[in-house]
C-alpha cells in the first residue's frame, strides 16, 4: 500500500541550496581565525628512497617561520581508515615510498613564507629501485615497498562457492577475457584543508577538516597525535564534493593540529590541486582476468574472476576495496559457482582508495563487456541475457546476501527501452551504437563493527525541531534527507527544522559518508529519534484527546485523532501544554540504528548478509563514433536505478547524473597518467574530466521498490550509478564499430589505431 | 612590491596596499574576505573563482589586483542583498542546479555574463560558453536546466 506522505518523496531544494548560491556557505578555507598560521608541506621528490638526513635549518631561519616537522619528531604511529591495514605515517619515517609522499611541514606567517621555507629543507636520500606495476610488484625480487610485505602483496583474498570446475565442465561455452581499468582521480572541486586549534588551558584540539569521515578521522588522529579522543573534536564545515577522495586522515589534517598544539596558535593547511592529484587518494588502476561459462542459452554456470589492484604505495581501505571487487560479482546476476581471487599490490605510485563504487566499477567494466562479447559470440541479445541472469528478491544466495527487493530486471528492461534497444542495436548506421550494461551496490554495511549511527530530536515549546545527526553531508544532501525524515514522522514542513550535524563535539557518532549507507543509516536513526519524540507527545495527549496513543497521527503541524482532523492540537500547542503540565520535562528523542545482523562478521571469513539493502540499475548508452578522428560523442545515457523509494526525487536524480558523467569520463576521458611515478597530468587542464560541452543527454529513471529496511523504503542512489556507465558506453563502441575494447579510457588514439588494424586486416582476407 | 590601490567592489571603494604580483583572488579572499569566490585550481581551469569585471566572466585567480584598478568588480557577494535571491541564484536552488556547491558562485556568475548579453541563449550556447566553469557533483544538467529557466 502506498504511504501518504507529505515531506518525503517531495522534489525540495537542498536546505543550504540558498547559501550555497549566495556564496555564504563556508568551507573550510573560507574560515579565519585570529592569529592564524599557514602551512605547507615538503614532498618527496623521488619514488623510493631511504631518508638519510634533514636538515631545517635554514628553513627554520626564514623570517616568518614559526615551526618544522618531520617524521622523526611525531609520534610512532601509524593511521589508516581501516584499522588493519594501518600504514601510512603522517610524515614519512626513514623512507619514502612515492613522489609525493610526505616528508616535512613548515607552519609560518603566510603561506608564501610556508612556501619558501619548504624550498629551504635539504633532505639527502638514497634512492632505491621502486616498481611501478602491480604485476612486476608480485614478482619474486620486487623492490620491497613495505617491510614484512611479501611479494608486495597486502592483502589478498581467494574464495570458491559451488564447483567450479565441474561447473565449467558442463558448460556449452567458456570464455577467457583480461581487461585493465585505469587510475581515476576524484576531483572534488574543493582541495582538501584543515584548520585545527588548541587550548593549552584544557588541553583541547578543535579541528575543522574538509573529511567524509569526523570520527574515524577523530580516532585517527587522537591515535596520531596520542592525545586522547576526548580531547579531539573534529567539525566538518561544508565540504565541496568528496566521492571517496576525503575518506581518510591526510598529512594536512596532521599538521595542522600539531603545528597548533606545539606552537598555541591556529593553523590552516589548504592543499594546491596538484597535491590532491598526487598526494590524496585515486580509482586504484586493476588488471583482472575473468572466464565465464555458459549454457547456450545464455544462462551463466560458472566464472572465475582474478584481479590485480595497483594499490599505489599505501593501503588506504585496501582490505575493502579488493573485497568489494569480488564479493559483488555475486550481484546483480546469479553465478552459482564462482571462484575469485583478488590481491592487493604495493607498487612507488599514488595511493588508491575508496571512489565512487570503491572496487565495483573495475570489476563491472570487465563482466559486463565480456557479457556482451559472449552475448555477440553465441548470437543472443544483451539484455535478454542479463534479463534471464538477473537474481531475485528473495531467492537464496550463494554469500546469504538478503535481497529484500530487487528490480534488476525491471531496470533493464526499461533502460533498454528508453534507448529504444529493439529499434537500434545493431541497426543503426555505421559509426552509431547502443550499449548496456547493469549493477549494483550496497545501502552501506551491516556485518562490519562501527557501523552505527545514532541521532538525537529535541523540541521547543514553539515547535521548533532540532535534529543532531551525526551524518556528514558532503554536497549530496544528507542534512536535507535526514531532516526531510523528520519533518514527515513530525508532519511538519522541512522549514521547521533545524539540523546540527558532523561535530564530533556535539553530535551522536556516525561513520561517516562512505558506502552509501548514510540515508538509510543516519536517516534510520533520525527517524526513530523522532519517533521517540512523537511517542511521548501521543502519550500525553491521548487523555486530553480521549483517544488511544496508537490513533494519534502527524499532520500538517497537526496532531490529532485518525480520521477527525477536528479532534486536535496544534503542534505548537502540544508541545506548550506538554511544558505546562504538571511535571514537565524537556521532549528528547533518541534513535540509533544499525543494520539488523546477529553477530559482527566479515565475508573475508565466513558468508554474511553484506548490506542491510541492494540497490540495482542499468545504464544504457548511445554513442556517435568519428571514424576519421576516433573521437566518441556519447549521445544518450539512460540510468534506470532501483533506489527503493526516493526521500528526495529530485536530489536523487542529481545524484544519478553526476555519476553518470563521472562514469562518462572514466570511460572515455581520464586517466592519471604515471610516468616511472610521476603525475604527468595533475591539473584540471591535463586530466581533463567531462565540462558542459561533453555533457550527453541524460535520462534518469528511478525504478521503484519499497524497501523494508530503508527509512520510508529508500535504498542507496548515486554512489551503484558509477559502476556501469563506461561498460554501457565501451559496449555501445562495439555495437558502432565493432571492434572490443578492453582497456579504459577508450581514446580517440585507441580507436583509430583499432579501426586501422581492422581496416588492414579486412583489406587481407 | 606592494602599491596602494583602490578597487571598486560591488558598489563601493576599498582602498588596499597589495603586492604587485597578487591576484584578485587573493586580495578578495584574503585581504577582503569575500570568501564566496573560491579558489579550485589557481591555474584558471575550473571557473570556480569566476567574478565579473565590467560586465564580463573573469578568472580572477589570473587576473593580478592592480589589472581591475577602475573597474567594476562583482562578486558573488555583490549579486543580491540579505535574504533576496537573484533570479539566476532562484534558479540554482529551486532546480537543483547546485549539490556541494563549490562551484557555484563562479557558474552563477559566468550565467549572469552569458544573460546580460544574449536574454534568450540556445542550450547549445549556454553548454559552449559555461564550458569553463567545471562541475564534478551535478552532471551539469540541472545547471542548464536552471540558467534556461531564467530565459523563459
Amino acid at each position: 500500500m502506498q504511504k501518504e506522505l507529505n515531506v518525503v518523496g517531495a522534489r525540495l531544494p537542498m536546505l543550504d541550496a540558498a547559501q550555497k548560491a549566495k556564496g555564504n556557505a563556508q568551507f573550510t578555507d573560507d574560515l579565519i581565525l585570529a592569529g592564524m598560521l599557514h602551512g605547507k608541506i615538503l614532498r618527496s621528490p623521488l619514488p623510493h628512497a631511504k631518508i638519510l638526513n634533514i636538515d631545517t635549518s635554514k628553513a627554520e631561519r626564514l623570517p616568518g617561520v614559526k615551526g618544522v616537522v618531520t617524521g622523526k619528531d611525531i609520534p610512532d604511529r601509524q593511521y589508516g581508515i581501516v584499522p588493519m591495514a594501518k600504514d601510512e605515517y603522517a610524515l614519512a619515517k626513514n623512507k619514502v615510498r612515492y613522489i609525493g609522499d610526505e616528508v616535512a611541514a613548515v607552519c609560518a606567517i603566510d603561506p608564501e613564507i610556508a612556501e619558501e621555507a619548504v624550498a629551504l629543507i635539504k633532505v639527502d636520500y638514497e634512492e632505491l629501485p621502486a616498481v611501478f606495476d602491480p604485476l612486476e610488484a608480485k614478482k619474486e625480487g620486487a623492490p620491497q615497498i613495505h617491510e614484512g610485505v611479501k611479494y608486495n602483496t597486502s592483502f589478498a583474498i581467494k574464495k570458491e562457492f559451488g564447483d567450479v570446475a565441474k561447473a565449467f565442465a558442463e558448460c556449452d561455452a567458456i570464455f577467457e577475457d583480461k581487461f585493465y581499468s585505469q587510475a581515476v582521480n576524484h576531483a572534488p572541486l574543493e582541495p582538501h584543508a584543515a584548520l585545527a586549534q588548541f587550548d593549552p588551558l584544557n588541553g583541547q584540539l578543535t579541528i575543522w577538516s574538509s573529511t567524509q569521515i569526523p570520527f574515524f578521522l577523530r580516532r585517527n588522529l587522537s591515535n596520531t597525535l596520542q592525545i586522547p579522543e576526548r580531547k579531539v573534536r573534529v567539525i566538518k564545515p561544508k565540504v565541496g564534493g568528496g566521492f571517496g577522495q576525503k575518506i581518510d586522515l591526510f598529512a594536512k589534517d596532521f599538521c595542522a593540529a600539531w603545528f597548533a598544539m606545539h606552537l598555541g596558535k591556529p593553523v590552516k593547511f589548504v592543499y594546491e590541486r596538484e597535491e590532491v592529484f598526487i598526494s590524496t587518494r585515486q580509482r586504484h588502476p586493476m588488471y583482472i582476468t575473468v572466464k565465464t561459462g555458459m549454457k547456450k542459452d545464455g544462462t551463466i554456470l560458472a566464472q572465475k574472476f582474478q584481479a590485480h589492484a595497483d594499490g599505489g604505495a599505501y593501503n588506504s581501505t585496501a582490505p575493502t576495496m579488493i573485497a568489494l571487487s569480488c564479493f559483488f560479482l555475486m550481484i546483480p546476476y546469479r553465478v552459482p559457482n564462482l571462484f575469485y581471487e583478488g590481491y592487493h599490490v604495493y607498487t612507488n605510485k599514488p595511493v588508491g582508495g575508496a571512489m565512487r563504487g570503491h572496487g565495483i566499477p573495475q570489476a563491472r567494466f570487465a563482466v559486463e563487456r565480456q557479457l556482451d562479447m559472449i552475448s555477440q559470440r553465441l548470437g543472443l541479445d544483451p539484455a535478454e541475457v542479463r534479463i534471464k541472469n538477473s537474481i531475485h528478491a528473495g531467492e537464496p544466495h550463494p554469500a546469504k546476501f538478503i535481497i529484500n527487493t530487487c528490480g534488476f530486471a525491471d531496470s533493464v528492461k526499461t533502460a533498454a527501452d528508453a534507448i529504444g534497444w529493439k529499434d537500434k542495436r545493431g541497426k543503426l548506421p555505421p559509426g552509431r551504437g547502443v550499449g548496456l550494461a547493469g549493477a549494483s551496490f550496497p545501502s552501506g554495511v551491516s556485518n562490519m563493527s562501527h557501523i552505527s549511527s545514532g541521532a538525537v530530536v529535541q523540541v521547543g515549546r514553539d515547535g521548533a525541531i532540532n535534529v543532531l545527526s551525526g551524518a556528514a553531508d558532503i554536497g549530496q544532501g544528507a542534512e536535507t534527507v535526514i531532516s526531510q525524515i523528520v519533518a514527515e514522522e513530525l508532519g511538519v514542513p522541512l522549514e521547521d527544522i533545524r539540523i546540527t550535524a558532523a561535530d564530533t563535539g556535539i553530535t551522536p557518532l556516525d561513520p561517516g559518508t562512505f558506502g552509501s549507507g548514510v540515508t538509510v543509516r543516519a536517516g534510520n536513526a533520525a527517524r526513530l529519534a523522532a519517533i521517540a519524540v512523537k511517542q511521548k507527545l501521543y502519550n500525553f495527549l491521548a487523555d486530553k484527546l480521549e483517544a488511544s496513543a496508537d490513533d494519534l497521527v502527524a499532520k500538517d503541524r497537526k496532531i490529532f485523532v485518525k480520521g477527525s482532523p477536528e479532534k486536535g492540537l496544534t503542534f505548537a500547542e502540544a508541545l506548550k501544554a506538554y511544558q505546562y503540565a504538571d511535571l514537565p520535562m524537556p521532549i528528547v528523542g533518541r534513535g540509533s540504528w544499525m543494520a539488523p545482523a546477529t553477530e559482527p562478521t566479515t565475508l573475508f571469513k565466513e558468508n554474511g548478509n553484506f548490506a542491510p539493502s541492494y540497490s540495482f540499475m542499468t545504464q544504457a548508452a548511445e554513442v556517435e563514433v568519428d571514424l576519421l578522428t576516433g573521437r566518441v560523442k556519447l549521445l544518450r545515457m539512460v540510468t534506470a536505478h532501483d533506489c527503493g523509494r526516493p526521500i528526495n526525487p529530485m536530489l536523487v536524480e542529481g545524484q544519478l547524473e553526476g555519476s553518470v558523467l563521472g562514469g562518462m569520463g572514466q570511460a572515455l576521458y581520464e586517466n592519471v597518467i604515471v610516468e616511472k611515478g610521476q603525475v604527468m597530468n595533475p591539473s584540471f587542464l591535463d586530466y581533463g574530466f567531462p565540462t558542459f560541452q561533453e555533457m550527453p543527454e541524460i535520462e534518469a529513471i528511478e525504478v521503484e521498490t519499497d524497501d523494508p529496511i530503508g527509512p520510508f523504503g529508500a535504498k542507496e542512489a548515486g554512489e551503484g550509478t558509477q559502476l556501469s556507465p563506461a561498460p554501457a558506453i565501451v559496449n555501445a563502441i562495439y555495437d558502432a564499430i565493432g571492434i572490443d575494447f578492453m582497456e579504459l579510457p577508450v581514446t580517440p588514439e585507441k580507436i583509430l589505431d583499432a579501426l586501422a588494424k581492422k581496416h588492414k586486416k579486412e583489406g587481407c582476407k | 612590491m606592494k602599491r596602494a590601490v583602490e578597487l571598486k567592489i560591488n558598489g563601493d571603494t576599498y582602498e588596499l596596499l597589495v603586492s604587485t604580483h597578487a591576484t584578485l583572488l587573493e586580495v578578495l579572499r584574503e585581504k577582503l574576505g569575500l570568501m564566496g569566490t573560491k579558489r579550485g585550481c589557481d591555474l584558471g581551469a575550473c571557473g570556480a573563482c569566476t567574478v565579473l569585471i565590467d560586465g564580463e566572466a573573469y578568472l580572477s585567480c589570473l587576473m593580478l589586483a592592480v589589472d581591475a584598478i577602475g573597474k567594476e568588480i562583482l562578486t558573488i557577494e555583490g549579486l543580491s542583498e540579505g535574504g533576496d535571491l537573484h533570479p539566476i541564484q532562484s534558479a540554482f536552488v529551486e532546480k537543483g542546479g547546485l549539490q556541494c556547491g563549490f562551484c557555484t558562485p563562479g557558474m552563477i556568475l559566468t550565467a549572469k555574463a552569458i544573460l546580460d548579453q544574449e536574454h534568450n541563449p540556445t542550450e547549445e550556447v549556454i553548454k559552449k560558453k559555461m564550458a569553463g566553469n567545471l562541475c564534478r557533483c551535478t552532471g551539469y544538467k540541472k545547471i542548464v536546466e536552471a540558467i534556461m529557466s531564467v530565459t523563459e
